[in-house]
């Protein structure tokens, strides 16, 4: 089929850009029209994404285009987008999740001083999510992936007055800084070994799908140092702990940028360049079982948190733990299929908290409670989202869960259980927030109330979307057309009625034990805590991996800054300090010598001819 | 011979050079520079006798440093009732006019 718009996808990601310019040149003194602006960029970029979507759905060709920015020697660099189904796709997530953020944003930010800087920084976010998206070679890709990281920079740290949101700004930025040295060492590799030096991913595919024009040693490196990247970005276990400190950031930030769309860039990166992956046994594994651990280890820890964000972003953690399990086990579609259903539904949990926090100004869900009666709106949508998340069908978290679910069932047990294991933890997180935050009486007289309609507009939209989104592929005979559509593989679909089976009661058990717990008390809340204090101890520490890291890198990375800095100090320091010491100690004598006393000035020639003389009749000796 | 000469012609330079630099009065300063002229007349005169190469020359030559030493003291003499006139004063530590 002919390509119409997919020509012209190359303008999404320019509107924000135009917004940001916008914003950027005239945004102080537009506190009213900045906000409008932004959205308004963003609502273009979503019309025409969702075009070039029912283009791409209609049949259309992929569609590829560009043009040659450098030249060097025999080496053309070129810039270019790709349109095919998977970024038209995830053109659609973004742009989506951007607007409703933009426009829940205006009611969440109203009172804010710098609210056109906010909006400025969310359109630059915007427009380098999207060109990150529709790249059409790494090297591009990698510099939109450090624009996206910047954003997230600046947006943690938004509120830099207060010392926590630094420190955690400085520290999402450094942590996945260690993941992107990575990543950039296999863009080197890649450059290196790819015939022509070409970047382009339409060329990986056709060099690493075909055996033996790189070797397996070489494959392995760059897939797990491109998994690097992703496992920084994504926030994976090792490098997971700047996701849950990046919550210092307004909430609508996290919604956008720490649940839905950056952070679903290392998966998305991992899907994009898959064909290294699939070359490669050993990389697959690795993704495997990072995402598996990560999965079950954030959700465990995320059962003891307090903070009503912190523990949405333990299980941001978790639920990218899945996605990196999917990829692992060579599933792109269920991947990917989870990656669309959980922007929607993660997105949805953390615009709710932050109208939750908006009303009663606490983060703590110990300090909550009874919010049912008078944020209606937002608690059913907060409860949608938080069903869609457990797994309970017909949501469509479920779908997606099970997808992944029942490849690693027909691949891999192990993984499988643990799945599970992470589900049920899933659910008896949710439970114990939903139930905390919105059931029961309202504790500390913190009684609430509605957040404004252009706050609720958006819920109400993504609850749709979480109800709905997850139809698209669902493990019946003739309904999995998504999956098809998107990677030509349609998800595994043996056993699944075992799987659907198991994942449901999984998921329900565990909102059963949250509900026994926090709402009948028929189970003692500190029951765990008083038999094993320990373990409670070891979850609400996070498993001590902040203290360990502090202990290991932090502490020696100091200890070796600190003897740089007293060898700066104290000896290139005092050398330099020596040097014009000596300049300026020599001038002073000099000047006190010049005293106008001929006499003097006869002595110091006298002085001066006994050393000349000294001189000569010493090197009689020398 | 030549040394004994050398050794004393030495030892008046010293007195000479010693006083015009730590004497205040600038009259006694003069007549320091004068001695230490007249060590090296002494010089000149002791290598013109028993020198390498004994010639009539350094002799002569101590004649023209006398006579240049007269003229010397002479206008020395002069700047140093000028500077007495004007100061009312003939010490040499209180002019340090060559500082400007």
């Amino acid at each position: 089929m002919e390509t119409v718009l997919s020509q012209y996808a190359w303008l999404v990601p320019v509107f924000p850009l135009a917004a940001f310019l916008i914003l950027l040149a005239f945004g102080r003194g537009m506190k009213r029209t900045g906000p409008v602006i932004a959205t308004l960029g963003s609502l273009a970029s979503l019309v025409l994404s969702a075009l070039v979507l029912i283009e791409q759905l209609g049949g259309a060709d992929e569609y590829n285009n560009g043009f040659d920015w450098i030249q060097i020697g025999g080496y053309t660099l070129t810039v270019g987008f790709d349109v095919t189904n998977l970024t038209a796709l995830m053109m659609v997530v973004v742009s989506l999740v951007a607007f409703l953020v933009n426009v829940y944003s205006i009611g969440y930010m109203k009172d804010d001083e710098r609210i056109s800087v906010f909006f400025a920084y969310v359109a630059l976010f915007t427009c380098s999510m999207l060109g990150l998206v529709i790249a059409d070679n790494l090297l591009m890709l990698y510099i939109f992936w450090e624009l996206v990281g910047l954003c997230s920079f600046l947006l943690i740290g938004f509120w830099y007055y207060k010392p926590e949101a630094k420190a955690a700004a400085k520290k999402a930025f450094i942590v996945t800084r260690v993941g992107d040295v990575g990543f950039l060492i296999a863009l080197l590799l890649l450059f290196w070994y790819m015939p022509d030096h070409d970047l382009s991913f339409a060329a990986i595919a056709n060099v690493f799908g075909q055996t033996g024009l790189i070797t397996e040693g070489i494959t392995t490196l760059i897939a797990i140092l491109i998994f690097l990247g992703a496992v920084g970005k994504s926030g994976q276990f090792p490098l997971h702990v700047w996701l849950p400190d990046a919550m210092e950031g307004p909430t609508p930030i996290s919604a956008l940028i720490h649940a839905a769309t950056m952070v679903a860039a290392g998966v998305f990166l991992v899907a994009r360049t898959f064909p290294i992956f699939e070359a490669s046994p050993a990389a697959l594994d690795t993704v495997a079982w990072v995402g598996a651990f990560t999965a079950i280890f954030a959700a465990s820890i995320a059962i003891a948190q307090d903070d009503i964000k912190r523990i949405l972003a333990y299980s941001t953690v978790s639920q990218l733990g899945y996605m990196m399990m999917a990829l692992g086990l060579g599933s792109v579609t269920a991947a990917m299929f989870h990656l669309f259903t959980h922007a929607f539904f993660k997105a949805l949990l953390f615009l709710g908290a932050g109208s939750v926090i908006h009303a009663v100004h606490t983060q703590n869900i110990h300090e909550m409670g009874g919010l049912g009666k008078t944020m209606k709106t937002t608690a059913w949508t907060f409860a949608v989202g938080a069903l869609a998340l457990a797994g309970i069908p017909p949501l469509s978290g479920f779908w997606s869960k099970d997808a992944i679910l029942a490849e690693a069932l027909h691949d891999h047990p192990a993984l499988f259980a643990i799945g599970i294991a992470a589900a049920l933890l899933t659910a008896l997180y949710m439970s114990r927030l939903f139930f905390l935050v919105f059931a029961g009486k309202p504790r500390k007289g913190a009684s609430g109330h509605e957040s404004p309609a252009v706050m609720t507009v958006p819920l109400v939209v993504l609850a749709l979307l979480a109800v709905v989104a997850g139809f698209v592929e669902m493990p019946f005979e003739g309904t999995g057309w998504f999956g098809e559509w998107l990677t030509g593989h349609a998800a595994a679909h043996e056993g699944t009625a075992l799987v659907m089976l198991v994942s449901t009661a999984v998921g329900l058990l565990g909102i059963y034990l949250g509900w026994l717990i926090y709402v009948k008390g028929a189970i003692p809340r500190d029951a765990v805590t008083k038999r094993m204090p320990w373990l409670t101890r070891l979850l609400e520490r996070k498993y001590y991996i902040d203290e360990i890291y502090h202990a290991v890198f932090v502490v020696s990375l100091r200890a070796i800054g600190r003897a740089f800095d007293a060898f700066d100090r104290h000896v290139v320091g005092g050398a330099v300090r020596l040097a014009g010491g000596a300049a300026v100690w020599t001038g002073r004598a000099a000047t006190r010598m010049q005293n106008g006393q001929l006499q003097s000035y006869g002595l110091y020639a006298v002085i001066g001819l006994v050393i000349l003389a000294a001189a000569i009749a010493g090197r009689r000796f020398w | 011979m030549l040394s004994s000469y050398l050794t004393m012609a030495a030892i008046l330079f010293c007195i000479g050079l010693y006083g015009a630099l730590t004497k205040r009065n600038a009259v006694i300063v003069l007549m320091s520079v004068e001695l230490m002229l007249n060590s090296v007349n002494l010089n000149l005169v002791a290598f013109s006798k028993y020198g390498v190469v004994p010639s009539l020359t350094g002799q002569i030559f101590s004649l023209f440093t006398i006579s240049v030493a007269a003229a010397e003291v002479a206008v020395g003499v002069a700047i140093l009732i000028a500077l007495f006139r004007s100061r009312g004063s003939a010490n040499v530590d209180e002019f340090n006019e060559m500082r400007r």
